[in-house]
């Protein structure tokens, strides 16, 4: 909403300028914006009048003017084509600054020039805001026009434009009175709202116009006016200027006094041409299937039952609220106007326009809502404009159609609430005073207030709303600080919320960085994953309506989205990936509405870690990745689970891939990413990335740490290395050597897995560092070297050992 | 031969003295104290000596062998501790080189802010609660007090699955969700963060992101406190000499509703490019909970009242680090990660 301050100014006193203003209006909850100046950088630029035009002696398409601007006569020469003598125009002078250019003292063709004859392109003003014959040339007043006026002032661009940002609820202020009212309540100051009252004709309107409503929940109100004599042409400048202040363009009386009226009021009308209705009827119903209807832009329009029409005896006129019909509009050859003014019901209106693509300042104030009981007023309003104008004159009485007339409702409003609410003490008669600001009547009884709320100020209905209009009066920033009394509450993270944590912490102690994708999934994901038309991951939740193709589903898998970030990072030369994200993955559960959402940890790695001059990198593969899978499993003190090789996973490589199990419960994969996939990704390394169930991890988590005692005795370190078929996977190896080591076996660890060279084909040497320790005595060689042969011959039976020296 | 002596003393002395390294040092040894060395070889000359003179060339014998002695190990002594900073000179290294290098991780700065902010609350006393982001309609707008026409209901700007089923717009949807469990005991304070869905997707939209939102019940809890509370947190957030500044706005889930500024964290309230010259920065909605709310909720509005409130994370993050492009966020390259 646009709200001209002198205009405003006319209807409420305003001691102060308007950025003040702004600010408190803002403070109150009617947010300003932005403020324009119209006017600004106009300066030096005024009205005189060409008294006498001569030829230039040297080109032809210049003259030479002699112009007086009311207190001195100036020569200036120009070349615009539409000037005569006694024309009063707008003379930039010297010194005055336009978009153009600096206007100097300048010599044309050897003629000294004081300055400029000015286009409103020139004076940098939207053309369109003038009449057709002055869009293009000079501007030109009429005769009778005060010399050595300021343009501000002639053209009204003396003023500031508070550009309002207006919350849903206060669709009273899409109205310049509707605004003035806020403005007195906010500084106290007195209203002068327009007396509205019509001379009225003879004639009277009874048996010219008849009314009927088939859909009163849609059209709670119908009021309508008729005018006679009705002389088509330009409305009054004034008006012109306050519409175009507005943002509205002028078009002709009648149309710019409803839109006048629109501005003023913020009840929308609409004209009709009389004579064109079809038996004078006004019919509100809703459209017929396969109706169509021109509307005013000249687009041919196809109605529905969902839209409400209005028709007149034959067809449709208009669509209510929205647009008027061609076939009925205000032409220069229009006699006779009838001006609706109606309540129509803001949802309705909503899908309307909606459904139509077409929003107009009318839909627009529909849609919120408008005061029921001002329609019959703003009609009054346009016709006394109308009068006023003298473009025509108004038949006495209006048809007022009002199937569901409201009343102001009457709310009790308690002090005491007030002061809880705020949380500060209001008296009670500062309360009555905010209200009565506001114009609604306060009647005290007993220690509460009964306000009466006028219609207008649809928003309030409840207590707590009158409460709100004291607080924001009050001032918010008037309101105290204080902080809550009351028992103290116990806040501390749940178990899954520390875990959770837990997790992402041992994340980045690894050195992984978080990423945070968009919980959608591309359905082409499916086929990137090569996974099986069966594929539980498949089964993904649907959104109807999404931004596009690529974000239909809620992700079943953090994997892809790890993929694309790996993908995006690697196209941007960014090597040696380690990531990882927390989020949640979705899935439909058959007779439930909400799907099931689980927390889900993704982690992905590629390329090496970082070296330096000193450093060696490593390579990230999938046994880096698997020790932080390790890591997070000792940080959670998770000590039962197993890694099982899986071979079936279409996104994996099937020789690099496990499962991770606990307690019989598969919580995670682990893997290389299948050559295919990466091939699709377009990931030129191999990639490893894990994804585990956070859920899973809570589950298995939380055994007890005890503590045991630090050894006491000495411990024997021997070595052993053995040769073994390339396919027995060390877990099996790991598990024979400590069965057979018995409880002195305090610690296994596998230094070094090799094979090449000196290595029969088909099988690799492994070389493990054993630690035995008793907890009661220092251990004999012959003790230790008893165990160590029973281990090696225990791999020997079992796998087929070798022992290398 | 005391002559002989005397003169073997100053020239082994002189020697000593004029060594360089150990290996000098002991050549000399041998040379003077040797078992075929010229002082073993002079006292062999003992024998020719008379009765009388014998025990005092012995003691002087004795005196230059001990003088002898004395050099060589100082000289020893000091050699050695010469070549132990020789060594340490020897293995002076270039400190400014760079160091060893390991991998680091992070969080992403989104979630930094988050934990930042379970942290204000929690100390607070406020739990941290959970909602489902497949949200029902009935939480995330009925609930809410939103009218069964509010535009935020449309299919234009929510994410729909299915009939009265969409991805949550807010945060907010955690706040019913709680009551419901916990009415009518008093006091509550809660928070929800986490992944909000709207459907907008452009330079300053993106379809996904985050909120915090948090709410506080009990007997008499008033506007005044919501602005106590709030001032805590943004001084806990951006400093202590914050200024917080509420503005009446309108929320359908609390009333009264405001906008709350907090002093501008780049130019103190000066006013700046980045707060528009105002000194203030929009940072969060909030309000007393509405009386329908409440009561949809299991709350009686008569007997407890309610603040609530809600924040993007996203502009936190934004005006934390002065970051200017939304996109990145979610954009999750390398060299962005690695600057938080």
């Amino acid at each position: 909403m646009r709200v001209s301050y002198k205009w405003l100014k006319d209807y409420v006193d305003i001691p102060v300028p308007p950025e003040e203003l702004a600010e408190k209006m803002t403070m109150a909850g009617v947010a300003v914006e932005n403020i324009e100046y119209p006017g600004k950088g106009l300066d030096n630029i005024v009205t005189a009048r060409i008294e006498k035009i001569s030829p230039h002696p040297n080109a032809d398409k210049l003259v030479i003017c002699s112009i007086n601007t009311g207190s001195e006569v100036l020569q200036v020469v120009t070349g615009a084509p539409n000037v005569r003598e006694g024309q009063v125009i707008l003379l930039a002078l010297v010194g005055a600054v336009l978009p153009g250019g600096r206007i100097t003292r300048a010599k044309l063709r050897g003629i000294e020039s004081y300055g400029m004859l000015c286009s409103a392109q020139e004076l940098g003003l939207d053309p369109e805001n003038f009449p057709p014959d002055q869009r293009e040339g000079i501007l030109e007043f009429p005769e009778d026009t005060h010399l050595g006026m300021d343009v501000k002032e002639l053209l009204g661009l003396d003023d500031a434009i508070l550009e309002l940002e207006l919350t849903p609820n206060r669709a009273d202020c899409l109205s310049m009175v509707g605004v003035a009212r806020e403005v007195a309540a906010v500084l106290g100051t007195a209203l002068h709202l327009p007396e509205i009252a019509v001379r009225e004709i003879a004639e009277s309107i009874n048996g010219k116009v008849s009314v009927t409503i088939e859909e009163p929940e849609l059209c709670g109100r119908y009021v309508g006016r008729l005018v006679r004599k009705v002389r088509i042409g330009p409305s009054p400048v004034w008006m012109q200027r306050r519409l175009q202040a507005a943002g509205i363009r002028p078009i002709s009386n009648i149309v710019d006094v409803t839109n006048y009226v629109l501005m003023e009021l913020g009840q929308p009308l609409h004209a009709f041409d009389y004579d064109k209705l079809q038996d004078q009827a006004i019919i509100v119903r809703r459209g017929r299937p396969g109706e169509k209807m021109y509307s005013l832009d000249d687009v041919e329009r196809e109605l529905n039952p969902e839209m409400l029409v209005i028709g007149d005896a034959g067809r449709a006129v208009a669509i209510a609220g929205v647009m008027g019909g061609l076939d009925t509009e205000i032409t220069e050859g229009t006699t006779s106007v009838l001006i609706e003014s109606a309540w129509f019901n803001p949802a309705s209106i909503h899908r309307t326009s909606k459904k139509l693509g077409l929003r107009s300042e009318s839909s627009a104030r529909f849609e919120k809502g408008i005061d029921i009981n001002g329609c019959l007023l703003a009609a009054t309003r346009a016709c006394q404009l109308i009068d006023e104008m003298g473009a025509g004159e108004t038949v006495r009485g209006a048809v007022d159609n009002f199937p569901r007339p409201q009343d102001n409702p009457v709310i009790r409003l308690r002090p005491e609430r007030v002061s809880l609410i705020m949380g500060v003490e209001v008296p009670g008669d500062m309360i009555k005073e905010i209200m009565e600001r506001l114009g609604f009547r306060a009647a005290p009884e007993g220690k509460d207030l009964l306000v009466e709320v006028p219609t207008r100020r649809g928003d309030i209905a409840l207590e707590i709303d009158l409460i709100e209009e004291v607080a924001r009066l009050f001032g918010y920033n008037n309101i105290p600080t204080t902080l809550p009394e009351g028992a103290n509450t116990e806040a501390r993270r749940t178990r899954e919320q520390v875990i959770t944590d837990q997790v992402a912490g041992v994340m980045v102690e690894c050195g992984l960085m978080e990423i945070i994708t968009l919980s959608f999934m591309n359905p082409r994901v499916f086929e990137m994953l090569s996974l099986a038309e069966n594929d539980p991951l498949r089964n993904a939740v649907t959104i109807d309506n999404p931004l596009s193709e690529e974000q239909r589903y809620l992700r079943t898998t953090m994997i892809p989205g790890m993929l694309d970030i790996m993908s995006r990072n690697t196209a941007r030369k960014n090597a040696d990936l380690a990531f990882f994200e927390i989020g949640r993955i979705f899935s439909p559960v058959d007779g439930q509405k909400l799907p099931r959402e689980t927390a889900a940890l993704a982690a992905g790695v590629m390329g090496r870690t970082r070296g330096g001059w000193n450093t060696e990198p490593v390579p990230m593969d999938f046994y880096y990745l698997k020790g932080v899978m390790e890591t997070l499993m000792e940080a959670l003190n998770i000590r039962k689970y197993s890694i099982i090789p899986e071979m079936g996973n279409p996104a994996f490589h099937p020789g690099r891939t496990a499962i991770l199990e606990t307690a019989g419960e598969r919580i995670g994969i682990i893997g290389e990413i299948h050559p295919g996939v990466l091939e699709k990704y377009r990931l030129n390394e191999r990639a490893c990335i894990m994804q585990v169930s956070i859920e899973g991890l809570i589950r298995a988590s939380g055994g007890v740490r005890r503590y045991s005692p630090l050894p006491r005795y000495p411990a024997v370190d021997r070595d052993m290395a053995i040769v073994v078929g390339r396919d027995v996977p060390a877990v099996e190896i790991n598990r024979v050597i400590r069965k057979t080591g018995g409880e002195l076996l305090q610690d296994i660890s596998l230094f070094d897995v090799y094979q090449g060279e000196q290595i029969k084909e088909g099988y690799k040497s492994m070389a493990f560092s054993l630690r035995f320790q008793a907890s009661d005595r220092t251990l004999t060689d012959e003790e230790v070297n008893g165990i160590h042969e029973k281990i090696q011959q225990a791999l020997k039976d079992r796998f087929e050992a070798e022992l290398r020296s | 031969m005391r002559e002989k002596l005397e003169a073997l003393k100053r020239e082994a002395l002189d020697r000593i003295s004029a060594a360089g390294d150990l290996n000098l040092v002991n050549e000399i040894r041998v040379m003077y104290l040797g078992k075929k060395g010229e002082l073993t070889g002079i006292l062999r000359g003992m024998g020719s000596l008379s009765p009388e003179e014998r025990p005092v060339i012995g003691q002087l014998a004795n005196e230059v062998r001990e003088s002898i002695e004395n050099g060589l190990n100082s000289k020893t002594a000091a050699l050695k501790e010469a070549e132990k900073y020789e060594k340490l000179d020897r293995e002076t290294i270039d400190v400014t080189l760079p160091g060893r290098t390991f991998n680091v991780g992070r969080r992403h700065p989104l979630t930094q802010v988050m934990n930042e902010i379970k942290e204000i609350f929690l100390g607070l006393g406020f739990e941290i609660a959970d909602g489902p982001e497949v949200e029902l309609d009935y939480y995330n707008f009925e609930a809410l007090n939103f009218p069964a026409d509010h535009p935020a209901r449309d299919m234009q700007d929510s994410f729909y699955i299915g009939d009265g089923v969409l991805l949550r717009t807010h945060t907010s949807s955690v706040q019913p969700r709680v009551m419901e469990k916990k009415a009518p005991a008093i006091p509550v304070k809660a928070i929800g963060l986490g992944k909000v869905y709207r459907r907008d997707d452009d330079a300053t939209h993106s379809p996904m992101f985050h909120q915090v939102e948090g709410f506080m019940i009990d007997k008499k809890i008033s506007f005044s406190d919501l602005k106590g509370v709030l001032l805590i947190v943004f001084r806990q957030m951006f400093g202590e000499d914050r200024q917080i500044r509420l503005r009446p706005s309108f929320f359908p889930f609390t009333e009264p509703s405001a906008e709350v500024d907090v002093s501008c964290i780049i130019c103190n309230g000066e006013g700046c490019r980045t707060c528009s010259n105002t000194g203030w920065l929009e940072i969060l909605g909030a309000g007393m909970i509405h009386p329908n709310v409440l009561k949809m909720s299991g709350y009686d509005p008569e007997q407890v009242t309610g603040f609530a409130f809600g924040m993007g994370i996203e502009r936190v993050v934004m005006l934390k680090y002065g970051i200017d492009d939304l996109r990145l966020y979610f954009d999750n390259d390398k060299r962005f990660l690695a600057q938080f």
